[in-house]
């Protein structure tokens, strides 16, 4: 384990702890209104000060880290095993089942999204727990996310279905499911593990776009992308910098993931 | 040699009497030459969306609202900053007793833009045009007031008396929105009487506005108006940019500012940020007491219950919204009319106060319990509702998190939900399918009239219940009978009777939970001359006309 990783390791792991933490480390809470210190900067009491309500900035990042930790990776684990399942089944399989994926993903990628998710949000009841609301918003972000990935990993499962090592399997009398779990599925692991890593923050900012159409994670729970939405108001970065925490936060959560990656890609 | 010196010195004196002179006329040629022509310039400032028309009478949206009012001309206008009606086109006017016909006199000598001369005609081509079913225009529609046509009789050149198949209260106050459009130019609504005309429009990109070289006004050293020589409106619905432009100089002014940026501006150049009190909008919520609407029927009993209203609007801390949200710049909202409206406030009302125990307690005494913490009510249901407001509204989606607090105390859970704006007209105007609703009320109009479509049970914008068929409780039985007395009679005094008490039966029965009255901010530049910011649309720019700029930025543009 190189210097970089371990550093990454350590990055992730003391977020996480400290995330984990967040009930000892902010008793407040992340929806407890200190209403005489609206925008407040930071001090003893309010670590990274408090929001436009006054509620605790370093709480909030705490329990939004917590969300964001927990469901994006598992939004991107959802995309991505369909992904595999899509785009590496078609790839391995190949002839006209290649042309059909590849067809359908780039009608699914052609949809309209937006407006699809405006109607999938006039179906769903009002009267959702934040809780509820934000397990929905992650689900649909994973479900509707493969796309893109079952693209890259239909073209890397065809190169791997004419290379020699799979042909010799073939001609050992390897074939069907048994060929594609022992030796086309871990030769696509660095592909995955790169669409996985990948799709943790484009989910956690398209997490944030979602609170637009009123599908994002609900008030008054906090989660990285409702935190970003905070940084609308540009003009006033120089004033209070403290006000980029959530964005230091997730450059620096994601690049260690991207260390750890990197890392991944060569052991693989 | 002595003649000669005298000679001299006569010459001399000649030359120098002759310089004098010549020095005076050029002094009298400059002086006269300021006193008649305009001071120049053009002031910048940005519409927030593209305007939809350019037609005087079909305008609907807020664009094209202030372009009718830098280029059209009215017979009367409201002084936006004194609330009173004063003469425009019309030196004066006299309306009948039973309320149905205005005569105006008119001004003499005035030309349209295009130079066709303006008399009683064109005022009787507007109306026809205006009430013409087929044209489908709101401002056509405030004039409507029984069965029959509107006619017109030309009692001259300059006088013409306009007939109503009924009585329209507040008939005069209503000349302020229609622009007199040209009987027989040729270039219609490019034709104005107003002291700009539309030059040039730039779809997406900007609308140029050059003064009207006819217009009619001048100022009180008798200098033609308006100064300004042009004005251009920059499309730009992005606010941040907008204030970027404005710090730069690339604008003179902001007409309306958010607290936010009012607040930052302040702190730095205080002096370009006004602040000029309530305004007419209002924020409020409601909540749905619609009958075949898709809700449980033990919500449907909490909303339709009074004391279950009025307990909520005691829970909510208004003032703490107005300082919090709005950085003090609104004040706690006291019902349908704003304190802003100074003559049809009802003084006797005040802004309820922030009482959550009292709130408890009217709750208790209509059956609901707490229960570790949670509010249930007699059935044992846990009181638990959403409110649905429309996103991108920063101050909106604020204050719901603060109402959410504030009924979270009273163990009331409350479920916040932003929509996109067509998605929530549809649920709470055609679907009904939603709890409470949270919006605001941008009011441009001071008379109650004005309000017809909210406060009248079969109305469209009866939002918490719209469009009965006959009144389904007995409050709304009186509403509708003192929203009908009031626009049936000219009498001001009669008619502010009746509205007073509707105002009292809406603060006592509280259908709309009214929050606050955001205060009129704009921000303008320096380089502004005689601009005087009010709380009235065009908040900056009403006395437009009037307005100069400084000679150092004519010089640098």
């Amino acid at each position: 384990m190189n210097v970089s990783r371990k550093l990454a390791c350590v990055v992730v792991l003391a977020v996480c702890t400290t995330s984990l933490a967040a009930n000892w480390l902010a008793p407040a809470g992340y929806a407890k209104q200190f209403r005489e210190v609206p925008n407040a900067p930071p001090s003893h009491q309010h670590l990274l000060g408090t929001d436009d309500v006054g509620r605790d900035r370093f709480a909030r990042v705490l329990y939004g880290t917590r969300i964001s930790l927990l469901l994006a990776p598992a939004a991107a684990l959802v995309s991505t095993a369909l992904a595999a399942l899509v785009g590496g089944l078609a790839g391995y399989l190949g002839g006209i089942w290649l042309r059909m994926a590849r067809g359908f993903t780039d009608l699914f990628l052609s949809l309209p999204w937006l407006f699809l998710l405006i109607t999938v949000r006039a179906l769903m009841p009002l009267n959702v727990s934040p809780l509820v609301s934000v397990l929905i918003t992650f689900l649909i972000l994973g479900l509707l996310g493969w796309a893109a990935s079952a693209r890259v990993l239909s073209t890397s499962a065809d190169a791997l279905r004419n290379s020699d090592f799979v042909l010799q399997a073939r001609a050992s009398g390897l074939h069907g499911p048994r060929l594609f779990l022992i030796h086309v599925l871990p030769n696509l692991k660095p592909v995955l593990y790169a669409q996985f890593w990948i799709s943790i923050p484009v989910f956690i900012l398209a997490e944030a776009n979602l609170g637009i159409l009123g599908l994002g994670v609900a008030e008054p729970l906090p989660s990285w992308g409702s935190l970003l939405r905070e940084l609308e108001g540009l003009i006033s970065f120089r004033e209070e910098p403290w006000r980029l925490a959530p964005l230091l936060l997730l450059i620096i959560v994601m690049t260690s993931f991207q260390l750890l990656l990197s890392n991944e890609e060569v052991t693989a | 040699m002595s003649d000669c010196i005298n000679t001299k010195m006569k010459m001399t004196g000649c030359r120098t009497f002759l310089r004098a002179l010549l020095c005076f006329a050029f002094l009298l040629t400059l002086t006269s030459a300021s006193a008649f022509s305009q001071s120049g310039g053009e002031l910048r400032f940005c519409l927030r969306s593209e305007p939809k028309t350019f037609d005087p009478l079909l305008v609907d949206d807020d664009s094209s609202l202030s372009i009718r009012y830098l280029t059209g001309g009215v017979l009367v206008r409201v002084n936006r900053h004194t609330q009173d009606l004063e003469p425009e086109l019309a030196e004066s006017w006299k309306l009948s007793k039973d309320g149905k016909q205005i005569t105006f006199k008119l001004h003499r000598g005035v030309t349209f833009s295009d130079g066709s001369p303006f008399s009683s005609e064109d005022v009787a081509f507007t109306m026809q045009r205006l009430m013409d079913p087929a044209l489908h225009s709101s401002t056509g529609d405030a004039f409507r007031s029984g069965s029959g046509t509107v006619a017109t009789k030309i009692l001259a050149p300059d006088q013409i008396a306009i007939i109503f198949p009924a009585p329209i209260a507040g008939l005069d106050r209503l000349f302020d929105q229609v622009a007199i459009m040209s009987a027989h130019s040729p270039k219609k609504e490019g034709a104005v009487l107003g002291p700009f005309m539309v030059a040039e429009y730039k779809a997406g990109s900007s609308v140029l506005l050059r003064r009207n070289p006819n217009y009619w006004k001048k100022d009180s050293q008798g200098r033609h108006l308006p100064h300004l020589d042009s004005i251009r409106l920059d499309i730009q619905s992005n606010r941040d940019v907008e204030m970027l432009r404005f710090k730069r100089g690339e604008l003179d002014l902001i007409n309306v500012i958010d607290s936010d940026y009012f607040d930052r501006l302040a702190a730095t150049s205080p002096q370009l940020a006004h602040d000029a009190g309530a305004s007419l909008d209002s924020d409020f919520m409601w909540f749905n007491q619609v009958a075949s609407a898709p809700i449980p029927e033990y919500k449907r009993a909490w909303f339709r219950n009074a004391n279950f209203r009025r307990a909520i609007s005691q829970a909510i801390n208004r003032d703490d919204l107005s300082r919090v949200v709005f950085n003090g710049h609104a004040q706690p909202a006291i019902g349908p009319v704003s304190p802003a409206n100074k003559f049809w406030f009802n003084n006797k009302l005040k802004a309820e106060p922030y009482r959550p125990d009292a709130a408890l307690r009217r709750l208790q005494d209509d059956g609901f319990h707490l229960q570790n913490g949670a509010l249930f009510d007699k059935a044992g249901n846990a009181v638990e509702f959403s409110i649905v407001t429309n996103t991108g509204s920063k101050p909106r989606e604020r204050m719901a998190v603060m109402v959410q607090e504030d009924l979270g105390k009273l163990g009331i859970k409350v479920n916040i939900v932003t929509l996109d704006f067509p998605s929530l007209i549809e649920r709470i105007s055609q679907k009904f399918n939603y709890e409470a609703a949270m919006l605001g009320f941008r009011n441009v109009d001071l008379d109650p009239n004005g309000q017809m479509n909210i406060w009248l049970s079969s109305a469209e914008d009866h939002a918490w219940n719209p469009q009965q068929k006959s009144p389904e409780t007995a409050w709304e039985t009186e509403i509708d009978r003192l929203m009908h007395a009031q626009a049936s009679t000219t009498d001001p005094k009669k008619r502010k009777e009746s509205f007073d008490r509707v105002q009292e039966i809406v603060a006592q029965q509280t259908p709309f939970i009214y929050l606050v009255n955001q205060n009129a901010l704009s921000a303008i530049s320096s380089a502004v001359e005689g601009a005087n910011p009010g709380i009235l649309s065009p908040q900056t720019f009403w006395n437009a006309e009037r307005i100069t700029l400084s000679p150092n930025t004519q010089a640098s543009r």
